[in-house]
């Protein structure tokens, strides 16, 4: 918690480290898909990890997810050390993500596959909740008040009835970052948010990335291998390639770093 | 005219024999549902958790035959019996423990692998558990005695006599099974749909990575399943048990309880009563009308051959997830 509060140019408000990575390194037997890497992101930012295909980004942000655990390195969250944890442990910390490949449950509906990230906020004892009565109705209410809301801030009202598996693609990847944003997380992972999907819908997710961490002030982490994308999106980026870091700082920064530069343009490794 | 009436009889004890058929599939469907494990144990844990209520109620010694051959003591009994509803609650506690065992010893080292690799642990596991219900309790069939009622209910054959001029014979343990099997499935309707722990049990279901990214616990779910499966195997277990004796073969019903999953679908719990309620039904009137013109003994096939025809026309059954694969 070493940094000044800023307030970025749109006036969005940056506080200090919520979580730090320390040199971390994972390896997947002989292969090493993260080489001691360290960067930390702050509480309102958003923060892209970028990386030409097989750099080790989605390898990243499951270490945050807790996913993978790394073999060498430390996570830092909210100041204090967090050892080897299971995801659903990381998910009951507020880190929610999303999945490159869509993980959403295919036989429920769309509000009902958003209802499951409130699954962590139900206190309500189980007779209670079976049958509907004292302070589960309460609770309903509540978790039901903050999914309409995520519905309507990711307009997809007039699909909250229809079982998950019909749906486009498109609308596939907003239901999961609806799921997600339901969770209230911390922290919100987004592994390649725009992946497969056409100009327009691109446009779309970075208006309601951008629009995620306005309204509700979430710290986001995303992953993305489109430039453009993310250098109009984030406030700090950390490059990726091979497993290392090769660069970390604003857009602009990494933009004009040399290593950047060769690692995208395909400058032959020795 | 009277054959009508027979009719009905036969119409209403099916329907009651479907309910105990249900009460099995039930099992399966459960486990299915949670974590697509076909669980060939699911017959033996009824006839596992029918053995220990009556080996707790009687305050058998458990081992008592190996402690025997290996001390060279003649202990059998601890000399007291226990009340019925306790020894239930105590039988119920074993099923939770065998769940958490189940889990802990063969389910957490086949996370990931292929459902078939998991439905031939559950077939090793049915035989395990057949082998230490032997060693438990012994081996000799037993009568299990809970306090249900059993024989023939004078009610019901006063009013149809009166009706009818003719008295039904209906078994009130039947009744009792009927009832007890409707609470059964309300209570778990309600717990898959309205709980917390229902939402979860069916997001484990559909994916097992998204579950754990909205903070799902997969192991608690899977014991909570298994601990599930077993209450709902005791509950099978007491019906078959008070009505037939407490013996290996019990574990043999749960043959019947495939044709009733195929007919209702894997998946869906209203459709293994439904199954349940067919096939009862179905094989006692097959048996009343078709019976006699091909020399009987219907009862044995009619059950196994209904399936055959679903899976020929409808392998979903009435009630399953119609299975689509894009190519």
């Amino acid at each position: 918690m070493n940094q000044q509060t800023e307030i970025t140019a749109d006036g969005r408000q940056i506080g200090g480290t919520l979580m730090e990575m320390k040199n971390i390194t994972l390896r997947f037997g002989g292969v090493e898909a993260i080489k001691n890497i360290s960067f930390d992101i702050r509480e309102g930012e958003i923060r892209a990890i970028i990386g030409p295909n097989g750099a080790g980004k989605s390898s990243m942000l499951n270490v945050i997810s807790g996913f993978y655990v790394p073999q060498e390195g430390e996570i830092w969250f909210k100041g204090a050390r967090r050892g080897p944890m299971k995801p659903y442990e990381v998910a009951r910390l507020g880190i929610a993500r999303t999945f490159q490949n869509i993980a959403l449950f295919d036989g429920m509906t769309v509000l009902d596959n958003i209802m499951t990230g409130r699954l962590n906020r139900m206190r309500a004892g189980f007779l209670s909740q079976a049958l509907w009565w004292g302070a589960a109705e309460r609770e309903e209410i509540e978790n039901r008040e903050r999914v309409e809301r995520v519905i309507d801030f990711l307009e997809i009202q007039n699909i909250r009835k229809t079982p998950v598996g019909r749906l486009p693609y498109g609308l596939k990847k907003r239901v999961e970052l609806a799921r997600a944003l339901a969770a209230e997380p911390q922290i919100l992972l987004l592994d390649e948010p725009m992946a497969g999907m056409n100009v327009e819908e691109k446009e779309d997710m970075s208006r309601f990335v951008l629009d995620v961490n306005d309204e509700f002030g979430t710290t986001i982490a995303l992953i993305e291998h489109d430039m453009g994308v993310v250098m109009d999106l984030s406030d700090r980026v950390v490059v990726m390639d091979y497993g290392r870091k090769i660069g970390d700082g604003t857009p602009d920064e990494v933009r004009n770093n040399q290593e950047v530069i060769d690692a995208y343009l395909g400058v032959a490794h020795d | 005219m009277d054959q009508m009436i027979f009719a009905a009889e036969i119409f209403l004890n099916g329907l009651m024999t479907g309910v105990m058929y249900a009460l099995v599939a039930l099992g399966f469907v459960l486990i299915f549902k949670a974590s697509g494990v076909f669980n060939y144990a699911q017959g033996v844990l009824a006839l596992f958790a029918a053995l220990t209520l009556v080996g707790i109620q009687q305050g058998q010694v458990p081992f008592a035959h190996m402690i025997n051959a290996v001390f060279g003591t003649h202990v059998e009994h601890f000399g007291w019996t226990v009340p019925s509803v306790l020894a239930i609650i105590l039988t119920g506690a074993v099923m939770v423990l065998l769940a958490f065992l189940i889990e802990k010893l063969v389910l957490q080292h086949l996370v990931g692998q292929a459902p078939i690799i998991l439905f031939m642990a559950t077939i090793g596991l049915a035989y395990f558990l057949e082998g230490l219900g032997d060693v438990m309790w012994g081996a000799n069939i037993k009568n299990l005695d809970v306090g249900l009622p059993q024989g023939i209910s004078e009610s019901i054959e006063g009013v149809t006599a009166n009706w009818f001029g003719y008295g039904f014979f209906i078994d009130r343990l039947d009744i009792w099974a009927t009832v007890i099997a409707a609470l059964l499935v309300a209570a778990l309707v309600a717990f898959a749909q309205y709980t917390k722990q229902g939402r979860a049990m069916r997001a484990v279901a559909d994916d097992h990575q998204a579950a754990l990214s909205v903070g799902i616990s997969l192991r608690f779910i899977w014991v909570m399943v298994w601990s599930i499966a077993g209450f709902v195997a005791l509950v099978a277990g007491i019906m078959w048990g008070t009505k037939s004796g407490v013996q290996f073969s019990l574990s043999l019903i749960a043959l019947k309880a495939l044709p009733v999953l195929m007919l209702g679908g894997f998946t869906s719990i209203p459709g293994a009563i439904v199954g349940g309620l067919i096939i009862g039904v179905g094989e006692k009137l097959f048996e009343f009308f078709i019976g006699p013109m091909v020399g009987g003994a219907t009862e044995n096939w009619f059950a196994y051959v209904l399936a055959l025809l679903f899976l020929v026309f409808r392998p979903q059954g009435l009630f399953g997830e119609r299975i689509i694969e894009r190519v």
